[in-house]
């Protein structure tokens, strides 16, 4: 898919680093304040949506590969499975949450909940990506 | 023509009786259950979990948020069923338009 | 008088027209994910408490104030599992419709049927 005029380019190649720092902020403060995985990775795939419609297909890829995104995706399940084994070797049940907890209210509190709140927020952005990638350019080459 | 009449009917039977389920004052005879505090027992799951998920030391989760406790606290494996149902959507697109990139 | 619930079962009730009448395989689906919004809104709607506050610990409600005064916290913990199955679901239809519109070249259903043969 082609881009957008130059408002629409300058606006995303501005806005795109501080979309990206609302995303993280809200994965790692799930446990204080609403939110969590799931929309903290949302929000970082709509920062990658921006740059797709400003620019086109060819440059977000060059940016962000569709191969770099599936692999993202399998790091992000690996690290979720990894959080919940660390419990079961530590001499309990699976996904147990053995890690010391800090104070309740400090951004260091709920021990295993920060690790899998960014393996979930990194499998959500990827996974969407693929998605996106595959459905906006599966039909493209009959026109060339 | 037909259809489409009895369609938008059936539309509307089915939104009128369930407004007239959930409403309080629109018939003149039975009521919702009303959402107070004095109607709750003392002894619910929900009660149970308000009350132990910002404690900091054992069988508490130690969190201020008691939403995201639930989810991945007490109940984390029915999350880990959730990651792998999302798993299973992204395969099965790609797997419908890798057909579709291999027949020209 | 319950307003959320009353909006929650127009919402159902305007998604079930929306998926029985129009013909267009896109408004079909914006007409199940108006269902589905509804009965989401429904669920979360029940486990509210009059004069209850947010189940989140802050500086200005301490621990005590929250186990007092919160409100259900399961159905919203129930509902955020459901919103995900939602957005996966409509992302398998999306594609399947894509896929209708390639080998048709055109989105109506009733053409779509109509061609079987």
């Amino acid at each position: 898919m082609a881009g957008m005029t130059i408002i629409v380019k300058t606006a995303s190649r501005l806005l795109f680093p501080f979309v990206l720092l609302f995303g993280i902020y809200i994965i790692l403060h799930g446990h204080l304040t609403p939110g969590g995985g799931f929309p903290g990775g949302v929000v970082i795939v709509a920062a990658i949506v921006m740059l797709l419609l400003g620019y086109g297909a060819d440059a977000a890829k060059a940016k962000f590969s569709p191969l770099q995104a599936s692999v993202s995706e399998n790091i992000g399940s690996l690290i979720l499975v990894a959080t919940g084994l660390l419990g079961l070797f530590l001499g309990f049940n699976f996904m147990k949450n053995a890690i010391p907890l800090g104070t309740t209210g400090n951004l260091y509190s709920s021990g295993i909940l920060i690790p899998l709140n960014i393996g979930v927020g990194i499998k959500v952005a990827a996974g969407l990506a693929v998605i996106l990638y595959a459905m906006l350019t599966a039909f493209e080459e009959e026109k060339k | 023509m037909m259809r489409r009449v009895l369609a938008i009917g059936l539309v509307c039977a089915i939104g009128a009786l369930l407004v007239f389920t959930v409403s309080n004052y629109l018939l003149p005879f039975g009521t919702f259950p009303q959402r107070r505090f004095e109607n709750f027992e003392d002894n619910s799951v929900a009660q149970v979990y308000l009350e132990n998920a910002p404690i900091a030391g054992a069988g508490g989760a130690g969190s201020a948020n008691v939403v995201t406790s639930i989810v991945w606290d007490y109940r984390g494996y029915d999350t880990l069923g959730e990651a792998t149902i999302l798993f299973t959507a992204v395969c099965g697109v790609a797997m419908l338009f890798r057909a579709a990139k291999e027949e020209d | 008088m319950n307003v959320d619930y009353i909006v929650a079962m127009l919402m159902i009730s305007f998604g079930l027209y929306c998926l029985l009448i129009k013909r267009n395989l896109i408004k079909m689906v914006i007409g199940l994910e108006i269902l589905t919004f509804g009965i989401h809104l429904f669920l979360i709607s029940m486990g509210y408490r009059e004069g209850g506050i947010a189940p989140i610990v802050t500086g200005t409600n301490p621990a005590s104030v929250v186990a007092t005064l919160g409100v259900d916290p399961l159905p919203q913990a129930l509902v955020l599992t459901s919103i995900v199955i939602d957005v996966c679901v409509t992302a398998m239809l999306l594609s399947l419709a894509i896929y209708a519109y390639k080998y048709h070249k055109t989105l109506d259903m009733s053409e779509i049927r109509r061609l079987k043969g």
